[in-house]
């Protein structure tokens, strides 16, 4: 008898233990956290640890996977309703598909974002609204187009370093390529002219009035002469053995920067955040300057919040807060990336920014410049999957598995594939 | 009288639905994670069904099957991939698997430390693994490269070329499987009687002959296990292969599939391409492949004569 009493005394305490256990966790949960899913380098730690100071009750976790997992794993997240992060980051190749699903997101303009909507270059904003007027994300930064180079090289190769005289061998591509295979007869042993062909290709795509769609939604990359006159000056660079064959966001490519394997890269803005993660000793070797054929645009970002987070109303706060012009600023001095709100265009504190990393070249005006002048390239539904597929077919002209115009073929085969 | 009548019938009772209640939840586990995907997925594969929107997906009955097998040729590559691994895997595995298991059965001193020692690739992380083979395999500063250039035989692309790639994701494969096999190859060696070789030895079979004639026969049970083991394991082959090629490319296996097997063709179509319905067809036809596949690696092992 008295041992079963025990037992109920026992069973008592644990219950008690259990439930006071949970009840003291809920106690401590005034502080809210808040997920925040990014890819690559955004720039934000410092940002979001100053929005957790000057905001006690919130936490905030930061999840970075790399751009291909962050993608792949935000569509599952969404497809099965669970595990997505309360702040998700989508680059400008998917924005496009995701907000075909926008019913997934949270609509910003039901969120105060209608009153925003003049903060941003008017083609950012219109790029993730969908089709019947939802807003699914705010946007971050544009990437703009220039060519970062490393002067050591050029100099090495007998051509000139400073800014201004570099970019005047190139003011097409065509010279950039001409201008290529003079630095590659005179080029250090295992130094190539640019990183590799899909880099270079996805610069003059960025260009291209008109990308891989045309606005009605159809691939028209078939017919596109743009992008086939660029195709075949690249394939031509190949041939010429200008190319370091390393695909762009591979670890190979990482590695290609540390090891100097080439003397320039395509640089849209957020690229410099890349080059000084990457090869933080080769700092003061780059420089920047601008691309050749007229400004353009390769990626920038935009923060969405799934619909099947818990905490909307204060990941709006934060992601609004987090892509307003003053963080905007911050980001552009700390990492780079290039602002999406015309208003710091014009703001001397952005324009007369020097990057000490890359021989303290003046990219605030180098970048403000281009990004006035851009002219917007409408991205359609799977724009980043045509952008992998044309990066493999270059790849196979580079691995001398094809030439230019059967890889051109298959190219142009799997594209239509992905639609049908 | 009642009272017992009562604990009677509660016996009977026991006697005879309690074991149904005892394996019960073996049954309730694998119907809710084993039999209710496997229903499901068969159910998504006869749909037109985009990954992101469930509510848009339409009944197409065997469309994607005809599709998928009539008009596919990425899919037929993939499995030519997959049945190439699976030849450049599963054979030097089972043989270096006896060979080692051979090594481990002799008295050798701190042989413990060895047995433990070649179970270590397996339990390492398959990511960690596969990257630092990626690495070893790498074009420009890859240690296999640079040795092979200590011997002037120039530098490999090893993703660029189907055999190469092959050979690479095959190495990774070997050395992460070829332990675990030795160890269960060992535990059944252990157990032939050692009167049988005494026997074999009186009668002049040599090292050799007592290892083709004796062991590998009585270890025939454990070699269709490992066999198909290794099959199956290698149907659904995705890891090393999607690892091998980082990047946003990963899923299409090299830049012209050279390597891409047949889970990864599902993955690219599953989360890549968002079809649902089609990446749910090639698994139903990729779990029906490995059993004709795991069946015919059983009817080979099992003409290991028997004496």
């Amino acid at each position: 008898m008295r041992s079963k009493a025990m037992v109920i005394v026992c069973a008592a305490l644990v219950t008690g233990m259990v439930l006071s256990g949970c009840s003291g966790e809920s106690g401590a949960g005034a502080k809210t956290k808040l997920t925040i899913g990014l890819f690559g380098n955004f720039g934000y730690s410092a940002l979001l640890k100053e929005y957790a100071s000057t905001h006690p009750d919130i936490e905030i976790q930061d999840r970075t996977a790399s751009y291909s997992d962050h993608h792949k794993n935000m569509a599952a997240h969404l497809a099965t309703g669970n595990g997505a992060a309360d702040i998700e980051a989508i680059d400008t190749g998917y924005v496009a598909q995701f907000k075909a699903t926008a019913d997934k997101f949270v609509d910003l303009n039901t969120k105060g974002g209608d009153k925003l909507k003049d903060r941003w270059l008017p083609w950012k904003w219109a790029a993730s609204l969908s089709k019947d007027d939802k807003q699914i994300g705010y946007g971050t930064d544009v990437g703009g187009l220039a060519i970062c180079y490393r002067r050591d090289l050029l100099e090495a190769a007998g051509l000139p370093s400073d800014r201004a005289q570099v970019a005047a061998l190139w003011p097409t591509w065509q010279d950039f390529m001409a201008a290529g295979k003079r630095f590659q007869g005179r080029a250090p042993a295992g130094v190539k002219w640019f990183d590799g062909g899909p880099t270079v290709l996805n610069a003059i795509v960025g260009q291209a009035a008109t990308g891989y769609y045309d606005k009605s939604d159809q691939i028209t990359v078939g017919s596109n002469q743009e992008i086939r006159q660029g195709w075949d000056l690249v394939v031509d660079g190949v041939k010429a053995d200008l190319s370091a064959k390393l695909l762009y966001s591979t670890p190979v490519w990482n590695t290609g920067f540390k090891q100097g394997q080439f003397a320039t890269v395509t640089c849209p803005a957020w690229q410099m955040a890349k080059i000084k993660d990457q090869a933080p000793d080769t700092a003061g070797k780059w420089d920047v300057t601008s691309v050749p054929g007229g400004g353009g645009n390769w990626g920038g970002s935009y923060l969405t919040i799934p619909k099947q987070g818990k905490n909307i109303d204060k990941a709006v706060e934060l992601a609004a807060w987090l892509t307003a012009p003053e963080q905007q600023a911050r980001v552009f001095t700390t990492a780079g990336l290039l602002p999406s709100t015309p208003k710091l265009y014009d703001d001397p504190a952005i324009v007369n920014y020097q990057n000490p990393f890359f021989n303290n070249a003046p990219v605030g005006k180098l970048f403000t410049d281009a990004a006035k002048k851009l002219q917007p390239q409408y991205q359609g539904p799977k724009a980043g999957d045509v952008q992998t597929a044309i990066g493999n077919a270059m790849q196979r002209v580079e691995q001398g598995k094809q030439n230019g115009e059967d890889s051109w073929r298959q190219f142009v085969g799997d594209v239509r594939k992905l639609t049908s | 009288m009642t009272v017992l009548d009562r604990a009677a019938r509660r016996h009977r009772w026991d006697t005879r639905f309690a074991p149904y209640a005892y394996v019960a939840p073996y049954f309730l586990i694998f119907g809710v994670f084993g039999l209710f995907p496997l229903l499901y997925t068969i159910w998504v594969s006869l749909q037109h069904r985009n990954l992101l929107d469930s509510g848009g997906a339409s009944f197409i009955g065997f469309g994607n099957y005809q599709r998928l097998l009539l008009a596919d040729p990425y899919f037929w590559n993939a499995m030519g991939n997959t049945l190439s691994l699976w030849l450049l895997t599963t054979i030097p595995q089972i043989l270096f698997a006896l060979g080692i298991a051979q090594l481990l059965n002799r008295k050798v001193r701190t042989r413990t430390l060895f047995r433990m020692g070649v179970i270590l690739p397996n339990v390492t992380s398959v990511a960690a693994v596969t990257i630092i083979f990626a690495q070893l395999f790498g074009r420009d500063f890859g240690l296999i490269n640079w040795v092979l250039d200590l011997f002037g035989a120039g530098h490999i692309d090893w993703q660029a070329g189907t055999a190469t790639s092959h050979i690479a994701i095959s190495a990774m494969v070997v050395w992460r499987w070829t332990g675990y096999h030795a160890l269960i190859f060992l535990a059944s060696m252990q157990a032939i009687p050692s009167s049988l070789y005494e026997a074999a030895t009186l009668d002049g079979a040599r090292g050799w002959q007592r290892f083709w004639r004796i062991t590998v026969p009585l270890l025939r049970p454990q070699i269709i296990f490992s066999t198909i083991i290794a099959t199956t394991g290698n149907m659904r082959l995705l890891a090393e292969p999607l690892l091998f090629n980082p990047g946003t490319a990963a899923a299409t296996g090299g830049s012209d599939r050279q390597f891409q097997t047949a889970a990864l063709y599902l993955y690219e179509q599953g989360f890549t391409n968002y079809d649902f319905g089609y990446s749910s067809t090639i698994a139903v036809v990729l779990a029906v492949a490995t059993i004709i596949v795991a069946g015919l690696g059983y009817l080979v092992t099992k003409r290991i004569q028997t004496d």
